[in-house]
């Protein structure tokens, strides 16, 4: 009993690793999202039943491609009984049946990209972009993707379903841009691809080991772009996640609670990511095109330089936040700012900053807003009003870690 | 899939030898649609100083002078096209002369 329960969930984990792969292939051949995804779900239930007898396909993605696909040929047959104006569907199940089964990486590769473009085509609202990609490219949940946008997962859901009608009805294709129109589709892309690193990078809701596996996602789909586009601001986002990739492993301790940068053992940090997206940052700047993403990745790139937290170079990350700031007015960028004046000045000036946002009606409910300030706040020696910033940064925190970093400074004060 | 491109514009913007000039490039996309069998049918339409609006409310039929509705920018023509799909109609709208100008709404249409 126990031995089948758990062979259920290794194949659970299995499924959701590789279903986001499959679908994107699966949508293209069906044409049809939510088919695709019903169909996925019965591969799933006959991975169930089948993979416990016949051993774990050395290729989970095409098994399910494949499996999902005959379901769609049962469906489709049954719809066309019920509706002969499908005329359609008889050339469509020819196609299906034609299908090789052995279907290549790259196709599935190429089919994750065409799958992007069409989730951030321009012609989608773009409220809508982001959480379609994160659904439908990357497999996360409408709770969790509701959960990273602050908004309920029932906007959520109607936020989606709209995209994917909108997709349908005017018939946006499941295509790579030509080349004249590749670049003026990059950049709701980019913002897509840091946007489910981050969901990675850190989880928004529960304690989600798979989600590193988003993180991984978000590079490989990066490299996969900028194979095919080499532009500065993707070389710059890839920078930009290689040098948050290298911190990973020292940015939680073995109990899975987070350790500040300034506490991190910098000894951990993966050099080779470093060199890496140093590199590309270099390459960025030399550009002369400078981005968001570059210049983000050169803050980041300015702390992985330095081999203790007193060496790092406040006074130059305090300068790239006022340039990001220019190219890219932002709330959250001034929050950072607004530690980096801490660090380079007082602890006085941050707590300044950030005040200055918040009565300004922004960020209110964005509990790094709070914890920042706490945290400022607290080392400038005003425990009671640390205090009580933790606390409200507490009933807006999501995350589980982040919620009992929250809670040990709590108890801290209240000791 | 069809769709129609309808082009608005501020139709006092036009000089008339852009007119013509409009008229010319479009016809030769018109051509080189249909000699791809993706054109379906296109016009320019007059002034909306001759529209005729017209709704039957409680059985009473009211016809008034002028568009549906007075906006900066003016329904000037369409086409209707058949292609694969909306990137196509894109970059066939990116073409028209009046994308320069004004505004081209791409409306897919229902087949019935």
């Amino acid at each position: 009993m126990s031995n089948s329960l758990a062979n259920t969930d290794k194949i659970e984990t299995i499924y959701r690793a590789y279903a986001p792969k499959a679908k994107a292939t699966l949508i293209r051949l069906l044409n049809d999202f939510d088919l695709a995804e019903e169909t996925l779900h019965d591969a799933f239930l006959v991975a169930l039943e089948d993979w416990p007898r016949s051993g774990i396909p050395d290729r989970p993605d095409a098994w399910l491609i494949s499996t999902a696909r005959f379901k769609a040929i049962d469906t489709l047959r049954r719809s066309k009984r019920f509706n002969e104006m499908t005329q359609d569907i008889g050339s469509h199940l020819e196609e299906l049946h034609q299908f090789n089964a052995r279907v290549s990486e790259q196709t599935i590769e190429d089919d994750q990209l065409r799958l992007i473009f069409t989730c951030c085509h321009p012609s989608i609202d773009s409220k809508v972009q982001i959480p379609l990609t994160l659904r439908e490219v990357c497999g996360l949940t409408t709770e969790e993707i509701a959960s990273a946008f602050l908004v309920s997962p029932s906007t959520m859901a109607q936020r989606i379903v709209r995209g994917k009608a909108k997709i349908r009805k005017a018939k946006i294709p499941f295509n790579i841009p030509d080349k004249n129109a590749l670049a003026e589709r990059l950049d709701a892309v980019l913002a897509v691809i840091y946007l489910v690193f981050n969901e990675g990078y850190c989880a928004s809701e529960g304690e989600a080991l798979i989600r590193i596996e988003l993180a991984n996602e978000a590079i490989r789909l990066a490299r996969l772009l900028e194979s095919l586009l080499p532009d500065p601001e993707v070389g710059g986002l890839l920078a930009l996640m290689l040098l948050h990739q290298s911190r990973r492993e020292t940015r939680h301790d073995v109990h899975g609670d987070i350790v500040l940068l300034e506490d991190q053992d910098r000894s951990r940090w993966d050099q080779a990511l470093i060199q890496e997206g140093s590199e590309r940052v270099r390459v960025a700047l030399r550009s002369g095109r400078i981005g968001s993403y570059s210049l983000q990745a050169a803050i980041a790139a300015v702390h992985a330089e330095a081999n203790v937290a007193e060496q790092t170079d406040w006074a130059q990350i305090y300068a790239l936040y006022t340039v990001l700031l220019q190219v890219n007015p932002s709330p959250v960028i001034e929050l950072n700012r607004a530690v980096a004046l801490a660090m380079r000045d007082n602890f006085e000036s941050g707590i300044q900053a950030i005040d200055a946002i918040l009565q300004r009606g922004q960020l209110q409910n964005y509990h790094l807003a709070h914890s920042a300030k706490a945290e400022l706040l607290l080392r400038a020696g005003r425990e009671c009003e640390a205090l009580a910033a933790f606390q409200l940064a507490l009933t807006l925190v999501n995350q589980q870690a982040e919620r009992r970093f929250i809670e040990r400074r709590i108890n801290l004060l209240k000791k | 899939m069809q769709f129609m491109l309808l082009i608005y514009s501020d139709e006092n913007s036009w000089t008339q030898a852009e007119i013509d000039e409009c008229l010319t490039q479009s016809l030769a996309i018109c051509d080189e649609l249909e000699e791809a069998g993706k054109y379906i049918s296109a016009a320019p339409l007059k002034s909306v100083s001759t529209a005729t609006s017209l709704r039957i409310r409680n059985n009473q039929c009211e016809i008034t002078d002028g568009p549906f509705a007075e906006t900066r920018e003016q329904l000037g023509g369409y086409y209707i096209i058949d292609v694969e799909h909306l990137d196509e109609a894109i970059e066939i709208a990116k073409r028209l002369p009046p994308a320069k100008k004004g505004t081209v709404e791409i409306r897919p249409i229902e087949m019935l």
